[in-house]
């Protein structure tokens, strides 16, 4: 593909705000849906790939494979009775799912889904819109979607939900933090905090000259910039409150947390806001760090047109549907965290890290412009101090434990009394052992679709 | 859609703008005047959101895109939402009451308030009559975000980090008068409470559970000791001691009269 066709595919902000209205109609719509849809399709492909990871084959009656599952739970969840409890207030406990929802949609529309094609005549970019401060539109979308699970649990009126709300706030206010760093790296190297800006400029690795040699760095900021990656991702679970994190509906300490007395539709509003913000999560995370709707690196070479026109929604599903299915690989492989473990995780692990990893950014992109030698001895001196740092770091390894006995006798005056050590109790002469047999069983493990 | 035609018509009112600004005008004024009505705390709180909320999109529209998203993510986003966990741990039913602790005191703030108000929008209105914006295209030259990072990091530098230090002052000040430390001589370790459970004079074991008798299956109902004894022990101590009538321990009748 040639620079000039790749420049005009590329869309920049200058490109937005141009469509008719209904070409925007038409794009907030398929935002929209596709948010649905992700959501219909999403929970169904949770629950039959947590099923294959607990062997079993999970929902498979509704429809072929099951697919249709979820829109008759959705369906049964309409025809619910719609519960309001008595100590509810009733306005807000009204809002609350409303807005979750909302704020969950609202952030696909930032989201860039593919290059500047055209549509009935008009040549567009595939992006309902995108502004100068588009990330941080996305930020905001998020940080006002945690109203809605902090009202919800305040405005149900009795105590698990107030707990799980409470929770909440704090867990994603938190990790709000550790996101917000951590795209910050992003915006150093990219420059620019528009979302069709970001993606742009994960297009070509970046040449630099390494001892001589020059070396072309990838331009996906999931490898350029690795530890933001990975903070941000773990961020992005503990901000759409998946498993492991998801301390403010825990189930085993309360009942359901902020959703507790929520029923009918209003609980549906809440689950689906939850998946829409899974998939928004994936998509954003794809924008962010996977090189967005570009197709990943061998296929370019091989096939030139692989970024441009309609295919481009192909890759971005595709890399969309992997960060879905490693939300779901998390949520069946991980046990729940317990709150102050994940408090400090996010305090005390995450944040430092990241502030460390930024000034370390920082430092490199400042010496960017120096000579060789001297950028050289720059990086090496800060890798020496750091290194240092971490031989001298004063370690809290504890003192080694006395031997057993000595601990034995240590023990004060009137301590329970303890065995021997070497005490060995002899078998019970009455005891007989009696292994039983095994009948081998007969029942033939049928197909698929023959298990209910 | 938005910024950049607002960047272009900063200087004079478009019709997008006066459109969006006459919903939310409203709108924000609806929320600034329910957070003074609402009796609720936490009501009071929500009308807050929506006024900061829409101030938020009036800054997007005066060509400010950043502070305005900065508006709803700090201020709505995370310090109201610690007022509001504020707000919750205070309880959902304190409600404020209309009681006059000064006598005229309502109807001297409703005065002072229409008078302090008339003040400033008559100042505002005689100063801004009339200015058009100008100068707004080269600070955002080169992008709204830049012309604000430039000055942040270079003009105001020194402001900017003396900001940063009084708030950590201020958190770091909050917190230790806030946190409560005990030294570690004060904490009980296993072995000094395992020694104060098996002092003379303390049971070690667990209490028995309450008796259960033919004649009755409450948990008022004391346990027999092995020596016939009744055990004070078995029975909670918030449960009065009484004695049952003869309507309370006959068999409730199931059977049809």
């Amino acid at each position: 593909m040639s620079p000039v066709l790749a420049a005009a595919q590329d869309p920049t902000l200058a490109d937005f705000g141009k469509d008719p209205w209904w070409l925007v109609l038409i794009k907030i719509l398929f935002a929209f849906v596709f948010g649905l849809l992700a959501t219909l399709l999403g929970v169904w492909f949770e629950r039959r790939v947590v099923g294959r990871m607990a062997v079993r084959p999970g929902p498979n009656q509704v429809g072929p494979f099951g697919l249709l599952q979820t829109l008759a739970d959705g369906l049964k969840m309409a025809f619910k009775e719609d519960i309001l409890p008595r100590a509810a207030d009733k306005v807000v406990y009204f809002f609350a799912p409303t807005i979750s929802v909302i704020c969950a949609v609202t952030a696909l529309s930032v989201v860039p889904f593919g290059p500047k094609v055209s549509i009935f005549g008009h040549w567009t970019p595939l992006q309902v819109t995108d502004v100068s401060v588009a990330v941080l539109v996305l930020l905001a979308c998020s940080s006002m979607g945690i109203y809605g699970i902090v009202l919800g649990g305040w405005a149900s009126g009795s105590t698990y939900p107030l707990l799980g709300g409470l929770r909440s706030s704090a867990q994603m206010i938190s990790y709000e933090v550790a996101m917000g760093l951590s795209i910050v790296a992003v915006f150093m190297t990219a420059g620019t905090m528009s979302t069709s800006g970001i993606v742009a400029a994960q297009a070509h690795g970046s040449k630099l000259d390494v001892l001589g040699w020059n070396v072309t760095a990838p331009g996906w900021y999931a490898i350029l910039l690795l530890p933001s990656f990975v903070i941000f991702f773990i961020a992005t679970v503990g901000e759409t409150n998946r498993a492991p994190f998801d301390l403010p509906e825990a189930e085993s300490e309360l009942v359901a947390g902020f959703m507790t007395e929520y029923s009918s539709l209003k609980f549906a509003l809440f689950m689906l806001s939850e998946y829409v913000s899974m998939v928004t999560m994936s998509a954003v995370t794809t924008t962010l760090f996977l090189g967005g709707w570009r197709a990943p690196a061998p296929i370019t070479t091989f096939w030139a047109g692989a970024n441009s026109g309609w295919w481009p929604m192909l890759w971005f599903f595709g890399k969309v549907l992997i960060l879905v299915f490693v939300f779901v690989w998390l949520r069946g492989t991980l046990p729940r965290l317990r709150y102050d473990q994940f408090m400090r995780f996010g305090w005390k692990v995450l944040l430092p890290i990241n502030l460390v990893w930024i000034l370390v950014l920082a430092g490199l992109r400042s010496i960017e412009d120096w000579q060789t030698r001297d950028r050289l001895v720059a990086t090496g001196v800060g890798a020496g101090v750091l290194l240092l740092a971490t031989l001298f770091w004063p370690s809290r390894k504890k003192e080694p434990k006395p031997p057993l006995q000595e601990q034995v006798n240590s023990r004060p005056h009137g301590s329970f009394p303890l065995p021997p050590m070497d005490l060995q109790v002899p078998p019970s002469p009455r005891t007989k052992r009696v292994v039983a047999e095994r009948e081998p069983a007969n029942v033939v493990a049928g197909p698929d679709s023959r298990e209910v | 859609m938005t910024t950049q035609t607002v960047l272009a018509e900063a200087a004079s009112v478009g019709g997008g703008e006066a459109v969006t600004f006459w919903i939310l005008a409203p709108l924000a004024l609806i929320g600034a005047i329910g957070m003074v009505w609402a009796r609720n705390a936490v009501h009071s709180a929500l009308w807050l959101v929506l006024t900061m909320l829409c101030l938020g999109v009036f800054y997007v529209l005066q060509a400010g895109p950043f502070i305005g998203m900065v508006q709803i993510i700090v201020y709505t986003g995370a310090i109201m939402m610690l007022f509001l966990f504020v707000l919750m741990l205070v309880g959902r039913d304190s409600s404020d009451s209309l009681i006059e602790t000064l006598r005229g005191q309502r109807t001297a703030a409703i005065v002072l308030a229409l008078g302090f108000a008339g003040l400033v929008g008559t100042g505002l209105y005689r100063a801004l009559d009339g200015v058009r914006a100008v100068g707004l295209d080269k600070p955002n030259g080169e992008g709204n975000v830049q012309g604000i990072a430039r000055l942040l990091f270079t003009k105001y530098v020194f402001a900017f980090e003396l900001t940063s230090a009084l708030l950590i002052t201020a958190a770091v000040g909050a917190m230790v008068l806030a946190h409560v430390e005990r030294r570690k001589a004060d904490r009980m370790d296993q072995i000094a409470t395992m020694k104060a459970r098996f002092r003379p004079g303390n049971y070690p074991g667990p209490k028995p559970g309450p008796g259960v008798f033919a004649t009755s299956s409450s948990v008022a109902t004391p346990a027999r000791l092995p020596d016939g004894k009744l055990s004070e022990r078995s029975i909670p101590e918030i449960l009065p001691a009484r004695e049952l009538t003869a309507e309370e321990t006959s068999l409730k009748g199931t059977e049809k009269k």
